[in-house]
């Protein structure tokens, strides 16, 4: 029996695998060196509606949520209130949403819980925006004069250019199966330098996403506090049910 | 108890039974004394179910069923369960309990069947109680299915669109009613509402009464146990049997203490990792539902996977194969029947299902298949002929079948989650069969098998 299952089991595995494998193409992501302390969250917040929220709404959360990360409703309404009138508003974005079709040809999605939605095998969702927010380059082929690596053709511009600088990507020509020859993205550098460094902006960057990825699910510090709390009393109540238990079976032979 | 409690209590029970209710099912209910682990999931189906109830009512205290955009042009459906994460108190623990509970219900209730495999619990006199599970799980199904769409994500508009375009298969009248059961031509407000309407009120409505019948059933004949020996064969002077002990204390207590392990294990998930890795809350469902942008990767939620393999396995290649096990299946009734009726009535069917395997459309198969083989379950109190019921008891043949056809489920579980490929095919094709043959041959090879002698009394 243990040996047919034993059999069973590996050759399950080694047809397995090579399925696995095939099944997705993995994207190449970079690790997002998040931190959810208040000082870059607070940073990440300030980049979110000075650069974000001109075309990005983030219509799930309120301004007044932002209390949680060490701000008060006067330092909100005094520094990053651009679109709305009370601090207990929704954060709506002020572009229309034909108008955005017309110019960018898509509406910008609601970054709400962008976070969660591009989470895949090749990364969590914080590694997917903090990747494509830092391989824009100059393609004058597109209409905004801006491509990605990433997310090749995506309409939206390099809104951070001021601080990365131009981007110039290399490409190298890869022959095809069919003889064709094909476009290969080799590497992305720094055309015209910005106001910041590479390092900077890296860090930038990552406070931005590092708020986006808070604001995708605001209860996730709490869940976490609760669920220490949540597995300790079950923790006692199991030992103390455990010996009811046998309290109780003594009898049962 | 004091005097006024029992002139109370006395009033009551002049009028309805409570006393003799308490007795049947639980004082005086005699449960064999040797349930093992496998035994926790019946009561732990019945928790989950209570669960998702409770949190269930809460949510639709604040969940709008409405496809229309909202100011912000995000579907108001989907802003509301957001606006529940967010702005309701402690609605985001009520939403991952919700969430987390629909996965977990699976998992027990997969775990609470496959007991019933190893005892051999759907045997006679089991067989409604069996019956009623199937019905169970189907309406578990279906509630699972329509509660996907109501969050009105990416996977819940398609994986609605996906499941209602099968029935387009069903020959003359398949387009007509899946847009029947649509509302519309596409997934929709009108999909959306009556979907909301079957997952709050109609299913669960079902499910209660055939949760109340399955119990009833189970009480009325008495639990199977591990030895799959019955209990009630050897009783002592007041009629009480010699393996049996009373459900209430014994089982509560044991049950109490199999509840608060299954909080612990659902707690972790609920508090530090209620996506499960993107299998109980999918990243795709964090996209609001565009009838217009077809996602590259459609895939069901992890419990619905091993039969939607079946159902992608089922090409037309595959057919040929398909009617060779229904022959087989055929032969070998035709063969072994002792009573000619049935011997005639295998050659028809037998005729009847190989000419309609290549006359109608595989995607027709597909379906049938996948809806088949989750009813073949119905059919496992008839087709076992052991004259054992546990494993315990049973062969090497039986338990490398079982065995065989488990790793084949897992596969097929696994490979439905991925996006189809060609060697995925013919793996998920192999499974398929394999999954089918262990119902088609269970009355030949449960009679071949060699068996050990059951025990007068559980051990």
């Amino acid at each position: 029996m243990n040996k047919t299952l034993k059999f069973l089991l590996i050759a399950a595995c080694s047809l397995i695998l090579p399925v696995a494998a095939q099944a997705s193409e993995a994207l190449q992501l970079d690790k997002a060196p998040l931190r959810f302390d208040n000082a870059s969250l607070q940073n990440g917040a300030k980049l979110f509606v000075n650069y974000c929220l001109n075309c990005h709404g983030a219509s799930s959360v309120r301004y007044n949520r932002l209390r949680d990360i060490g701000l008060t409703e006067e330092q909100i309404r005094d520094n990053l209130m651009f679109t709305g009138e009370k601090v207990g508003d929704l954060m709506r974005t002020a572009l229309r949403r034909e108008d955005a079709k017309q110019w960018f040809g898509v509406v910008p999605p609601d970054l709400s819980v962008i976070a969660r939605a591009r989470s895949s095998e090749s990364g969590s969702g914080a590694d997917w925006i903090y990747t494509y927010l830092r391989q824009f380059y100059r393609d004058d082929s597109r209409p905004t004069g801006w491509n990605n690596a990433l997310f090749p053709n995506v309409g939206m511009p390099n809104v951070l250019w001021a601080l990365q600088g131009e981007q110039q990507a290399h490409f190298a020509e890869v022959k095809d199966e069919q003889g064709g020859v094909a476009k290969h993205l080799e590497k992305l550098d720094i055309a015209v330098p910005g106001k910041l460094t590479k390092d900077q902006f890296d860090k930038e960057v990552a406070d931005l996403v590092s708020f986006i990825t808070w604001m995708g699910e605001p209860a996730q510090v709490l869940r976490q506090q609760i669920g220490w709390w949540v597995l300790a009393v079950l923790s006692v109540l199991a030992v103390l049910s455990y010996a009811l238990k046998r309290a109780f079976w003594k009898d049962v032979h | 108890m004091s005097k006024l409690a029992q002139q109370l209590l006395g009033w009551v029970d002049d009028r309805f039974p409570a006393t003799k209710l308490y007795k049947e099912h639980l004082s005086e209910y005699y449960a064999p004394k040797n349930f093992n682990f496998w035994y926790f999931f019946g009561s732990l189906a019945l928790l989950v179910l209570v669960i998702q109830i409770v949190t269930g009512i809460f949510l639709v205290m604040h969940y709008k069923p409405d496809a229309s955009l909202n100011v912000s042009g995000i579907p108001v459906a989907f802003a509301s369960v957001e606006y529940i994460m967010r702005d309701v108190p402690g609605g985001w623990i009520i939403r991952y309990m919700h969430s987390t509970g629909a996965s977990a219900f699976f998992i027990v209730v997969y775990l609470h069947m496959f007991r019933g495999l190893l005892y051999g619990s759907y045997r006679k006199p089991r067989e409604l109680i069996w019956l009623f599970g199937v019905a169970i799980f189907l309406c578990l199904m279906a509630e699972a299915f329509f509660g996907y769409l109501l969050p009105w994500g990416q996977m819940s508009g398609w994986g609605a669109q996906v499941i209602v375009n099968l029935f387009e298969a069903i020959p003359l009248i398949g387009k007509d009613l899946s847009i029947f059961i649509r509302g519309d031509f596409v997934v929709g407000d009108a999909t959306l509402n009556r979907f909301f309407s079957f997952h709050v009120i109609a299913i669960p409505l079902v499910l209660i009464g055939l949760v109340a019948a399955h119990i009833i059933a189970l009480h009325e004949v008495g639990s199977n146990n591990p030895d799959g020996v019955e209990i009630k064969k050897h009783k002592d002077a007041n009629g009480i049997p010699l393996d049996g002990i009373p459900f209430h204390p014994y089982y509560t207590v044991k049950d109490i203490f199999g509840a608060v392990v299954f909080l612990m294990v659902f707690s972790a998930i609920v508090f530090f990792a209620p996506e499960g890795n993107g299998y109980f809350l999918e990243a795709n469902n964090f996209l609001p539902y565009d009838p217009l942008k077809t996602p590259p990767h459609i895939a069901p939620v992890w419990y619905f996977t091993p039969f939607y393999s079946i159902l992608r396995a089922t090409t037309s290649d595959f057919l040929p194969y398909l009617a060779a096990l229904v022959a087989a299946t055929g032969a070998l009734t035709f063969f072994t029947a002792r009573v000619s009726v049935v011997r005639a009535l295998a050659v028809a069917v037998t005729v009847v299902v190989v000419a309609a395997l290549f006359l109608l459309d595989a995607k027709v198969w597909g379906v049938v298949l996948m809806g088949g083989s989750v009813m073949l379950f119905a059919l496992l109190p008839w087709l076992d002929q052991s004259p054992v019921k546990s494993i315990r008891y049973k062969g090497p043949l039986f338990k490398s079948i079982l065995a065989v056809w488990v790793v084949c489920f897992l596969i097929l579980g696994y490979l439905g989650v991925l996006p189809p490929t060609p060697t995925g095919k013919i793996v998920s094709q192999v499974c398929s069969i394999l999954y089918l043959a262990f119902f088609a041959f269970m009355p030949w090879y449960t009679r071949l098998d060699k068996t050990l002698p059951e025990p007068e009394r559980v051990s």
